[in-house]
């Protein structure tokens, strides 16, 4: 079976199955900017807009200005009021997917070729006449507020708010993007519109487009859609510092099974050692059964379902996290546990054979990722943020393969801090002080 | 042929059954031991995904011993004849691939995503597991607490899973539904070695099984490998036949309150009991869904109109059926009240609503939005052919045939407001129903 296995994964290795995405740099009329990859063979097109900023847009008294107004763009536009403007984009059988994060705001939209042209009025009508009509935000409101409590009871939501503020202080990733019960129900509907006029803008949008349409159909589309935006928006903010001190920290929820969320200083996207640092993670706790903590920590000991590390490198930071979740009578153990590879994977660097089978993995999944329009069309635009070159998907492979084993260890060594390591526990933990 | 003959494969030579069902490549075929096989075909990226549904759930499970069927879907992953624990997803994963298994009250599942020339490879490996498992007392101490961990992660730490299995428990008077599959925590401490065995003896024989392969595959390709290796296995003559205790009539409205200082959002849930698909009689099924639809699927349902925007009594309401089940289903209502309105006017209000629907009948114009909707999602869905697998291979493990699968679509197009009535009036039975209450401590003595 083993060698049978080398042969395999030579000829893996041979395949050039990511050939398939042709992506072309499109430019509209107006000079908007998209990566395009065209498959006509399914009548209907994904289409992926980001606005780099995000919640982190927040002024430090209007917390959860943008993510309420994201929320609220679906809520009527032009002549249609919420009601009228959901059965419109039903008859469409078109959808428009909004979401908020720290640093991005994103619209998925995926719309049939056969009535793409009514779809486009809608989506810029959409994008162009919000209409923020007070009936909408008070109840937009209320189900945001809703969920700001539910999440006040949920241990993994406390320990992300908890690390975070921990981690970025006074930045605005140290607060919540959704905003705090307070801060929401402070909003008013200006403080809505100033967050729209300083979300969207074209200095800061990445679009990407897969599908059945073409490269002229896409520029028109685009310049619908688009090239009426303001050049610029709100001012991002500067970047953060990161201030992770090790240890344990301890919520205490009443709750029977404890979670654990993480983390240590990061590391840049753009940093040359991140490749070796990615092939590192995915060694660590990068999510399959093998890796070093699923095998330690679940595996060895059945000390929980799921553990698991990655790496988080924002616009404004970079830190380097992880979770696990065990009852509270195990907790002290499973962190011990992660403690332990952590400072063992600094010292003694991993193996040759657990190199080669992260490369494996990793350049052989890697084709597998293209699988969907939506999904590429999200792919394309990720790209364009992280400033990769058009061609970044034919040679990526290249770069992971080129990770030697010296390059993993000393970035392991540089990087893993097992004293810097800090642990926000949420439960009732035993034989844990913090 | 000639390879899978040598093989010891004798397979059925059946044509294939294409897909009417517009533009799906679908094929399938059933090899001589019995084991079906569904093809469905994308070229667009050379990628497959190989997976093995057994029709075996946790509605199968001999009563104490709640959770089996899940636990041995975790020891599938420990050592055979010829793998080591761990080996068959650390060799998938060093093939670039990923894979994964699951459990539901019907069926258990398991497969692997990957490059599409690894085929070959998953089946030997997948077919060798359906066989061969060689457990250790070890793997069932480590595992059992694993399964344990998940069920603190899934259900013990998340009320509102908590209230959901106590609304199941008194859904069902009689049936398996009403146990959880992931297992009572009691009776999941003490699952033993002879209990996963077992289990696994009696269930995981290709005569019980489905095999589902989507992607960039060749269905006769598919058809030699599958008969190479699962073609082999002998039928399990003694498989029983799928009968579990039905449900006596319901007779009496049940209530229930679930309170816990974990809850954040109070909300009230009505399910009452339902009629499923069923094979060559899905038309009920079919209206149920459009009923889920009309009611509570989106911002345009009527509850989301009434109690959401005209009332302002709801945060969100909603309803759901699943179909594609064994045994009886059930249909749910559930409302979200705004600050300031009890769970008694939610529920109030919601049987308002609920009365006022079904005396007003169906909107035209809104069925036909909905009814374009499924239409569209027919083309979108051909961009993910392993939901379209993914389909099949439940359906088939629930019960249904091929050709269930592939009249649905029509049939939802057919169905009308009347019809739509007509099961609302037979579903909305009290006697049939669980209301229960999701609330926090404090609430008790207001």
């Amino acid at each position: 079976m083993r060698a049978f296995l080398t042969t395999c994964l030579v000829l893996l290795l041979a395949l050039p199955a990511w050939a398939e995405v042709e992506i072309k740099e499109v430019t509209s009329p107006k000079g908007i900017k998209a990566w395009l990859v065209e498959d006509h063979s399914i009548p209907f097109t994904a289409l992926e807009l980001r606005f780099r900023g995000g919640t982190s847009l927040d002024a430090p008294d209007k917390r959860g200005a943008v993510y309420l107004m994201t929320g609220l763009i679906e809520e009527g536009a032009g002549d249609l009021d919420a009601r009228a403007y959901a059965r419109e984009l039903e008859a469409l059988a078109a959808s428009f997917d909004y979401d908020a994060s720290d640093d991005t705001v994103s619209i998925s939209a995926q719309f049939l070729s056969e009535n793409r042209d009514e779809v486009a009025d809608l989506l810029r009508k959409t994008l162009h006449q919000p209409r923020f009509d007070i009936d909408a935000v008070e109840r937009v409101r209320a189900q945001v507020l809703s969920g700001l409590r539910s999440d006040a009871k949920n241990p993994n939501d406390i320990a992300g708010l908890a690390f975070s503020q921990m981690a970025y202080g006074d930045h605005p990733y140290g607060a919540n993007g959704k905003g705090t019960i307070e801060s929401v129900s402070a909003l008013t509907r200006d403080d809505i519109i100033a967050a729209y006029e300083g979300v969207f803008a074209r200095d800061r949008l990445f679009v990407g487009a897969v599908g059945d349409i073409t490269a002229e159909e896409l520029g028109i589309l685009l310049d619908q859609l688009l090239a009426d935006f303001p050049e610029t928006g709100a001012p991002i903010p500067g970047k953060a510092d990161v201030t992770i001190d090790g240890g344990v920290s301890v919520v205490e929820f009443d709750t029977p099974q404890s979670v654990a969320l993480f983390g240590q200083r990061g590391i840049d996207r753009h940093d040359p050692e991140f490749f070796a640092a990615y092939i590192l993670n995915q060694i660590m706790g990068g999510g399959s059964l093998e890796s070093r903590l699923m095998r330690e920590v679940r595996e060895e000991r059945g000390l929980t379902y799921g553990v698991y590390s990655y790496l988080v490198p924002k616009d404004l930071a970079s830190v380097y996290m992880g979770s696990v979740a065990s009852g509270n009578d195990r907790i002290a153990e499973a962190i011990t546990v992660v403690r332990d590879q952590w400072a063992d994977i600094a010292e003694n660097g991993v193996t040759q054979k657990e190199l080669d089978d992260a490369k494996t993995y990793l350049t052989g999944a890697y084709p597998l990722r293209f699988d969907g329009n939506s999904r590429i069309a999200s792919i394309l635009a990720g790209m364009q943020m992280d400033d990769l070159p058009i061609d970044y998907i034919a040679t990526r492979n290249e770069k992971v393969n080129a990770v030697t084993l010296e390059d993993v260890n000393r970035v392991a060594g540089e990087l893993l801090d097992p004293e810097g390591l800090h642990f926000t526990v949420v439960g009732k933990p035993v034989g844990l002080e913090g | 042929m000639i390879r899978s003959l040598v093989g010891g494969a004798a397979l059925a030579l059946m044509l294939p059954v294409w897909a009417s069902a517009e533009d799906e490549a679908v094929t399938t075929f059933t090899l001589d031991n019995g084991m079906e096989v569904v093809v469905v075909e994308d070229h667009r990226a050379p990628v497959v995904q190989h997976m093995v549904w057994y029709r075996a759930g946790s509605a199968d499970e001999p009563v104490g011993s709640s959770g089996v069927a899940h636990f041995l879907e975790h020891l599938l992953f420990k050592a055979t004849d010829t793998l080591a624990s761990g080996e068959l997803s650390a060799t998938v994963a060093a093939n670039g691939g990923r894979d994964n298994a699951f459990t539901s009250f019907d069926y258990t599942a398991y497969f692997q995503r990957v490059a599409a020339d690894r085929l070959d490879l998953m089946m030997q490996m997948e077919a060798d597991r359906m066989r061969n498992i060689r457990l250790t007392e070890r793997d069932i101490e480590t595992e059992r607490d694993v399964i344990l961990e998940e069920r603190n992660q899934r259900t013990e730490n998340n009320p509102r899973a908590l209230f959901g299995e106590q609304m199941r428990a008194a859904q069902y008077l009689n049936h398996r539904y009403g146990v959880p599959i992931i297992g009572w925590r009691h009776e999941m401490e003490e699952l033993d070695m002879d209990d996963a065995l077992s289990f696994y003896q009696t269930y995981y024989a290709p005569n019980n099984a489905i095999l589902v392969v989507t992607g960039d595959v060749d269905p006769e390709e598919v058809r030699v490998l599958a008969g190479k290796h699962y073609g082999v296995i002998p039928a399990n003559p003694d498989l029983p036949e799928r009968l579990r205790s039905q449900e006596p009539p319901q007779n009496a409205a049940r209530r229930l309150t679930y309170k816990d200082p974990r809850v954040a959002q109070p909300y009230v849930q009505r399910s009452y009991l339902a009629p499923e698909r069923n094979p060559g009689d899905q038309k009920t099924a079919a209206a149920l869904y459009l009923l889920s639809e009309l009611l509570g699927g989106g911002t345009t349902s009527y509850l989301n109109e009434t109690l959401q925007f005209d009332q302002k009594k709801a945060v969100y309401a909603g309803a759901s059926y699943g179909g594609v089940s064994l045994d009886n289903t059930t249909f749910s209502l559930f409302v979200v009240p705004t600050e300031g309105v009890s769970l008694q006017e939610a529920e109030d209000a919601m049987d308002q609503a609920v009365a006022d629907f079904i005396a007003a009948g169906v909107n035209e114009d809104d069925l036909e939005r909905i009814k374009m909707q499924l239409r569209a999602a027919q083309v979108y869905a051909r961009d993910n052919v392993d939901g379209i697998g993914n389909r099949y291979g439940r359906a088939l493990a629930s019960g249904l045939t091929v050709e269930d699968v592939q009249e649905w679509p029509d049939l939802l197009q057919a169905v009308t407001g009347e019809e739509i009535i007509a099961a609302a009036r037979d579903l909305f039975r009290p006697e049939a129903s669980v209301t229960g209450w999701l609330m926090r401590d404090e609430e008790v003595t207001q």
